[in-house]
């Protein structure tokens, strides 16, 4: 019978929750490195049981951990990231320019079919590759030398490269987001990039349809449907039919069309998932309902989940990592939040259950479906 | 002979329990006793000063007895008692609080 393990990463450690295909009883182990940042935890797609982990802390820096053994044990691999060059400067949030500085891995991208192989995406943004199994990372400097780059600034969390997506039958193409600067795209495996925000408007800027400056917060895909991509940005749900070359705007009839995730069913390629979240600034569920949306006709027509959802007094936030899809049948769907809940529904989103309730803030949700 | 102690934290890190001892080549300096340190324990590198620069993290803080060593000199000569092993090296993460 099939397994489900969740990676979780949370602001004082990670956590692995694993369950039977019927996802009903779940094995919490953890905390792994108690007391740091994890941003991100994520297994290689050709190898399962490698993991890879971020772990960070404002006091001893970055450390990068990998597994063998899906999570039992884990060994300390290369943290060494060193822009290549000169690293030169982008804007602070003043407009005047500030020199490139490593702060953290936010994401960690393992290769489809590589377990040594994966990217990280750091702030200040860039895009680093290792292919020693992270022993090793040698940027790609591309990335952060598009002629762009020196105009970029942070978002409210940094200028962090927070998302990259691989595009599985396209090998050497790359999708990457950066806030605020927007999504890029690579079609030589990262040696050249270009801007992909044609039809982004973002009101907060002074160009609203600049070809860079937006704040996108998370871009997905469907594996058999690569040129299709969905964005939450900052503001306004966005879908592109073109590989990111132009986006539309799919809000439709959501209560904000703010948040920071955005998720694909594991088996239908149009139907999506948000959670609308309040802003500016106040960053938690509209009305104190954590309502997770779904649309099946790819955006526009949304309809509220709510079943097993706390629909008063909550005021937790869901992070741009922290939600994920299951690849069983009927595909299970599962979000973090910063109240340290773990949320999970076993049939697409119609009825939700907690899988814990009271773990340290949730950064990042990861999902393995395994034989 | 000189002795370390790391912070709780770097213990975990490097898979130490308390003190680590290390044999360290030429005069004793932060610089001569974190190269043996990294040496011993390579995920220590860049937890405690910098990769590239060399410079101790900014929220990372070394005292030696009662004395603040942080703002010495890589290669300034540590206290005799730390070079003779009677007082230990101390790594401390800054009192910051955090969240």
């Amino acid at each position: 019978m099939s397994k489900v393990r969740i990676l979780v990463g949370t602001r004082k450690g990670a956590f692995v929750l694993t369950s039977d295909g019927t996802r009903k009883r779940w094995k919490v182990s953890g905390p792994h490195f108690g007391g740091w940042e994890i941003y991100h935890v994520k297994g290689s797609p050709a190898d399962p049981n490698r993991l890879y982990a971020s772990q960070s802390s404002g006091w001893f820096g970055q450390v990068i951990q990998r597994s063998n053994d899906g999570g039992k044990t884990w060994e300390p691999v290369g943290n060494k990231f060193v822009y290549d060059g000169v690293p030169g400067t982008h804007l602070w949030y003043d407009g005047t320019p500030r020199p490139w500085e490593f702060a953290r891995v936010w994401h960690l991208e393992p290769s489809l079919t590589d377990p040594d192989t994966l990217y990280a995406g750091i702030q200040d943004a860039a895009l680093f590759r290792s292919v020693d199994g992270g022993q090793t990372w040698q940027e790609l400097p591309g990335m952060r030398g598009h002629a762009s780059a020196p105009s970029w600034q942070p978002g409210a969390g940094g200028l962090c490269l927070h998302t990259i997506v691989l595009d599985p039958s396209h090998p050497g193409r790359i999708f990457i987001a950066i806030s605020a600067a927007g999504v890029f795209r690579s079609d030589d495996a990262g040696t050249t990039w270009r801007p992909m925000n044609r039809g982004l408007k973002s009101e907060q800027i002074p160009d609203p349809t600049a070809e860079v400056g937006h704040c996108v917060h998370r871009i997905a895909m469907h594996r058999s449907r690569p040129g299709v991509l969905f964005m939450q940005k900052h503001w306004d749900v966005m879908r592109s039919d073109d590989a990111g070359e132009s986006w539309r705007e799919v809000s439709g009839n959501l209560p904000t069309d703010f948040g920071f995730p955005i998720d694909v069913h594991a088996h239908e390629p149009e139907t999506i998932y948000v959670v609308p979240i309040k802003s500016d600034s106040e960053h938690y569920p509209p009305e104190g309902k954590l309502r997770v949306y779904r649309s099946r006709t790819g955006g526009n027509e949304w309809e509220a989940l709510t079943k097993g959802l706390p629909q008063r007094n909550c005021y937790v936030n869901v992070l741009r990592d922290a939600m994920a899809v299951d690849a069983l049948d009927p595909c299970g769907v599962y979000f973090g939040t910063t109240g340290g809940q773990v949320y999970a529904s076993a049939d697409a989103g119609d009825r939700w259950a907690p899988i814990v309730r009271d773990l340290p803030s949730v950064v990042s949700v990861e999902v393995q479906t395994l034989p | 002979m000189i002795r370390v102690v790391l912070p709780a934290h770097l213990r975990t890190l490097a898979h130490v329990d308390g003190e680590v001892k290390l044999d360290v080549e030429g005069p004793a300096t932060q610089r001569s006793v974190f190269d043996a340190l990294e040496a011993r324990y390579p995920m220590l590198r860049g937890t405690i000063r910098d990769h590239v620069t060399q410079q101790r993290r900014a929220f990372v803080r070394f005292f030696a007895g009662e004395q603040d060593l942080s703002h010495e000199g890589p290669d300034a000569p540590l206290p005799d008692a730390v070079a003779l092993g009677a007082e230990p090296f101390l790594v401390v993460g800054a009192m910051a609080g955090g969240g």
